[in-house]
């Protein structure tokens, strides 16, 4: 959508965030491990831009995408959102940052409160951030509702009286009342049948048109990440493994798994069945309390190395604007520098966004 | 698959209705289909579209009341399954007719491990010693490509991943050697890169032991990548039925192209928007007398309001229900 005006200001950046959940076992709940659901991942995103993030279920998206608006405390890491750093910021001193960021939840039978009525639920938010008056409030809701797609006269209505994807909609409506800038939608289509999949991503689509918004959009929809992100982001087992341009990643896919990734997506078209070539991978993911050593992908790699199962790559730029963390694409034999290339490569795209 | 083979399975004009407080679902309208040997037929549509409830009502599995099977012929084996005794019904189901349901968690007992559920349907429809069942449930897992077949017999369904619990399900309704398989969305729990390697294993298997599946999905990729066949459901009927290629070649009826057009690719072009299909699918209330599609389609004429079209033939094995022609571009003149 931004092809041809590449936004440079950056909203959100994200630096070596990591969200470990502790495992208690034994007779004293004594912390034996961690699930390392997070474990250091960095992107910035872009002023009106969308962030496609995809990986499969476990692969840690959606804790990334809770943990970047500070749904939970996290590990360790730096987010700064819209200029202000976030990441150790007290929950209670959040509460003036929050109009800023919203999210929009996977489920929407589970994310709105069936006992709230439509009204209710999307004047929430401004209950508890403004001071507009009672009919002020409501005049903004029916408004909120005109914007994306309900019929005002639904809005005295409950939940469970309108379909998966009004549902949808009234969760998007509420996210929406604060006039937020940066928006996590948490597989917001994966719920929902197919044929009203296209409305949603539509509507999201518009609102960011007409608003500016910023998009985290999680999905493990590959052909639907293509079609609403300017990036994307592939996760495996807590780590970014790849990130680049929408165009490049699916003409090019760089990572052993981004390829096996896209060659999976079953396309409606029999006769492509036919002539592509799969990758089918094998095996399962390894869990994330205990990942392999060396690479986290080197267990399921169609084209590991014994380096891979070695030393962990370095997660850095090999082409303007294309990331990748993959030992084939590392020409630089000492980890120093590697680090110290990559933080080259860091500073130059810097100063090329710029 | 030889035309004109005589069916395995024949359905005629099957009619499910639901019993509800109020009201009545009408959930499956006449649906008529037949299933020849060594086919995979794919049956693609939304939630609510009637195409579980078809395979549940033609194998006895919905609870009744509320359901109520109103009418319509099953003919297997030389019997309408849906006249037979419930003790042949029994024997019919996980022996001659397998089952796959979409959430292997759910379908499995918890409590006992994988080889005992295996071994029940062995030992129940097939008459074999606990030994024997157990040498070929181990035969079975190897079948699937489930590893250390032997040990992994002893393990719960906890135990196993996703996509190899779906495995033990599949071993466990090929047990009896079907002569049908039915698979209820087998893989929409899964991640697309275990959906790769099951996608991959159902057809190695349907080729290696030749039974007949019926595969449904809401996923049009995935039937185009492995079915023979396709019946597409709306509003609890069959609104188009063709071979797969010919299906996505050539779609006739206006809610099978919208839905082509409406699902993005990972490749090929990139549509700068959407095509959306508008409104809702439709309330099942009352036995329907017009198109079901007739509020969202772009070629609805006075006629689809008043009549229900019925499944009119198009060539190369290809039907659609509806009274617009899409290869003349102009209402039908029947």
């Amino acid at each position: 959508m931004f092809d041809d005006t590449k936004p440079a200001t950056k909203l959100v950046e994200v630096n070596n965030l990591k969200m470990h959940f502790p495992i208690h076992s034994g007779l004293f709940r004594r912390h034996t491990g961690d699930v390392k659901a997070v474990d250091g991942v960095s992107f910035d995103i872009y002023q009106g831009e969308t962030l496609g993030l995809v990986g499969e279920s476990g692969c840690g998206k959606s804790t990334c995408g809770r943990a970047v608006l500070r749904l939970y405390d996290i590990t360790d890491g730096s987010i700064v959102v819209d200029g202000d750093a976030i990441g150790d910021v007290r929950q209670k001193d959040l509460r003036t940052k929050r109009p800023t960021m919203q999210m929009v939840f996977q489920d929407p039978q589970a994310s709105l409160n069936p006992r709230m009525t439509v009204q209710a639920i999307i004047q929430e938010p401004l209950d508890e951030h403004t001071n507009l008056t009672k009919a002020e409030k409501r005049e903004k809701v029916l408004a909120l509702m005109d914007q994306v797609g309900l019929n005002r006269k639904f809005s005295g209505r409950y939940p469970h009286a309108f379909s998966g994807g009004q549902r949808q909609r009234i969760g998007i409506a509420r996210a929406l009342a604060l006039n937020p800038k940066f928006i996590v939608c948490d597989e917001p289509i994966a719920a929902l049948d197919v044929s009203i999949q296209a409305q949603v991503v539509n509507l999201l689509e518009d609102l960011q048109r007409e608003y500016g918004l910023t998009y985290l959009f999680i999905s493990h929809d590959l052909s639907m990440v293509r079609h609403i992100a300017t990036r994307v982001a592939v996760m495996y087992l807590g780590k970014i493994v790849e990130l680049a341009p929408r165009e490049e990643l699916y003409a090019e896919p760089l990572h052993p798994y981004t390829k096996a990734l896209l060659s999976a997506v079953p396309e409606p078209d029999p006769d492509l069945h036919d002539t592509m070539e799969r990758t089918i991978l094998t095996g399962d993911v390894p869990s994330p309390s205990n990942p392999p050593k060396g690479c986290n992908f080197c267990t399921r790699c169609p084209a590991v190395m014994d380096v891979c199962k070695q030393i962990e790559p370095e997660y850095r730029e090999v082409m303007p604007g294309r990331f990748v963390a993959c030992h084939h694409y590392n020409d630089v034999t000492t980890t120093a520098e590697q680090t110290a290339a990559s933080e080259a490569s860091d500073r130059q795209s810097l100063r090329n966004g710029a | 698959m030889p035309d004109g083979a005589q069916p395995v399975l024949d359905v005629r004009e099957l009619k499910t209705v639901f019993k509800i407080r109020g009201g009545e679902v009408h959930a499956v309208n006449d649906v008529s289909f037949d299933l020849k040997p060594g086919e995979l037929l794919g049956v693609v549509g939304e939630s609510g579209s009637g195409k579980s409830v078809t395979m549940m009502s033609l194998l006895g599995l919905l609870p009744s009341p509320p359901a109520d099977v109103r009418g319509g012929t099953v003919t297997f084996d030389g019997q309408d399954l849906l006249k037979v005794d419930a003790e042949t019904l029994r024997m019919t189901r996980g022996g001659k007719i397998g089952f796959v349901f979409q959430d292997p968690m759910t379908s499995l007992n918890p409590v006992y491990n994988v080889g005992m559920q295996i071994m029940e349907p062995l030992r129940k429809h097939m008459g074999m010693t606990k030994k024997q069942a157990a040498v070929r449930a181990k035969e079975l897992l190897e079948l699937v490509g489930i590893p250390d077949a032997d040990q992994r017999l002893k393990d719960y369904p906890h135990q196993f991943s996703g996509g190899m619990r779906q495995r033990v399900m599949i071993a466990i309704a090929l047990a009896c050697d079907p002569k049908v398989l039915i698979a209820d969305e087998p893989t929409t729990a899964l991640d697309v890169t275990i959906q790769a390697q099951i996608l991959e294993l159902m057809k190695e298997l349907q080729e290696r032991l030749g039974m007949a599946v019926i595969w449904i999905t809401h996923d049009l990729g995935v039937v185009a990548g492995i079915a023979d066949r396709v019946v597409v459901m709306y509003g609890g009927q069959i609104v188009e039925q063709a071979p797969t290629r010919e299906l996505f070649k050539n779609p006739q009826h206006p809610y099978t192209r919208a839905l082509l057009k409406t699902v993005p690719r990972v490749s090929g072009g990139r549509e700068d928007r959407l095509e959306i299909i508008e409104g809702q699918p439709p309330i099942l209330a009352a036995s329907p007398t017009a198109c079901p599609f007739r509020d969202r389609c772009d070629v609805a004429i006075d006629r689809c309001a008043h009549e229900n079209p019925q499944r009119y033939d198009v060539g190369n094995n290809h039907d659609a229900a509806c009274f617009y022609d899409a290869r003349t571009g102009a209402p039908r003149d029947v």
